[in-house]
């Protein structure tokens, strides 16, 4: 295992033991609390706590950190703590390190959903909704666009695209087997590009 | 028998969303059709909305709203847990024996493929959304319709805002169009 920190750092002597579960929990969770949104959003709030008030990481770890939980299945802000948690405690300090990251969703959430469960047939409810939903579509249609413009670069990935929305949308193929496929599908393409060079 | 329906549905969740929080939106969709009891498609728009205005990962929040919605307050927390472990396990997998995980060649070709699929899904989970709030059973909603043509050019031509801002000004005028007419 390695220490936490080595000579050099301005904690020596500190190893892996002596990060704390206790600060592993309160620290993702103001990181989960505090962090509006995934993604990006949790990069500022995560750099704050496990750089520069623990030192728990390095700045270049937690991004390699960041490009693992995003490109493992799961929500990346948990993939995260649970990478982090598990250098510093092994499996306990990862399991911590999510329990954390996902309290404050447990608490507001089920908080926010019993009042709305009660107020839901309330008409004045129910109009703010519908103008609400209208603005999730608007939030959805920009999400997409950014997205789509990462992320189809060439014929094959615009193809593969049409592909899944043709195929969920119209014939309600399971979003799993669209996952399964893509896998397939970029390997292949990926191995047919590289023997035409 | 109810939880572990839950566990097991969002563990599966867990298991094929990747790339955040968005990316569940088709899995929950699929659920609403095999499971209708436990939430439906309008109900998935309002746990956007509310799973983007409030802190924490999206798709945590929005995992527990469904799961609170099928079966209470446990009925939450056994999603949220379901969710989180796959994650759990194969993050600490990857830590043990993957050291260079993201930088792996065949990583990074499932990633080409990966990516522009998770964008069809999330576009599939954005057409059933529209289908519910703008044409539903068929016909169009004029003025739902010209509010979302209002608010989508704000919000590309405002990148920076907060969605909370937007849902806020939806609800706004939600109340206000009921008003009017």
């Amino acid at each position: 295992m390695r220490p936490a920190c080595t000579y050099g750092d301005g904690c020596i002597g500190l190893t892996m033991h002596t990060v704390r579960l206790w600060d592993l929990y309160s620290s993702f969770f103001r990181i989960g609390g505090l962090t509006f949104g995934g993604g990006y959003a949790m990069l500022p709030m995560l750099q704050r706590e496990v750089i520069t008030k623990h030192r728990w990481v390095t700045e270049e770890e937690v991004l390699d950190i960041y490009a693992i939980g995003q490109c493992t299945p799961g929500i990346i802000a948990v993939n995260t703590a649970t990478m982090i948690g598990y250098r510093k405690r092994g499996i306990l300090g990862a399991i911590v390190a999510t329990l954390g990251e996902v309290s404050p969703s447990l608490l507001l959430i089920t908080a926010l959903a019993t009042i709305l469960l009660n107020v839901q047939d309330n008409q004045w409810v129910q109009h703010a909704f519908t103008g609400i939903r209208v603005a999730v579509c608007a939030l959805i249609t920009q999400s997409v666009l950014t997205l789509a413009k990462k992320s189809l670069i060439d014929i094959p990935t615009i193809l593969l695209y049409l592909l899944v929305v043709v195929s969920t949308f119209f014939f309600a193929v399971s979003p799993i087997l669209i996952v399964v496929f893509a896998i397939f599908f970029g390997l292949s393409v990926q191995k047919i590009k590289r023997s035409l060079q | 028998m109810i939880f572990l329906q839950l566990y097991w549905e969002f563990f599966k969740i867990g298991l094929f969303s990747i790339g955040g929080g968005l990316a569940t939106l088709p899995f929950l969709y699929t659920l609403a059709q095999t499971h209708p009891q436990w939430l439906t498609a309008k109900s998935i728009a309002d746990m956007i909305a509310i799973s983007e205005s409030t802190p924490g990962p999206i798709g945590i929040n929005m995992a527990t709203f469904a799961g609170y919605q099928a079966a209470g307050i446990v009925g939450g927390v056994v999603a949220t847990l379901g969710e989180i472990t796959p994650s759990v396990i194969i993050i600490i997998f990857i830590a043990r024996f993957l050291g260079q995980f993201d930088k792996n060649r065949y990583v990074k070709d499932a990633f080409y493929a990966l990516r522009p699929a998770v964008v069809g899904l999330i576009t599939f989970a954005g057409l059933r959304l529209f289908s519910v709030t703008l044409f539903p059973e068929g016909m169009v909603r004029i003025q739902e319709t010209i509010l979302y043509a209002i608010l989508v050019f704000f919000v590309l031509r405002f990148k920076k805002v907060h969605p909370l801002i937007w849902i806020v000004l939806g609800a706004i005028a939600g109340i206000v169009i009921a008003f009017l007419s």
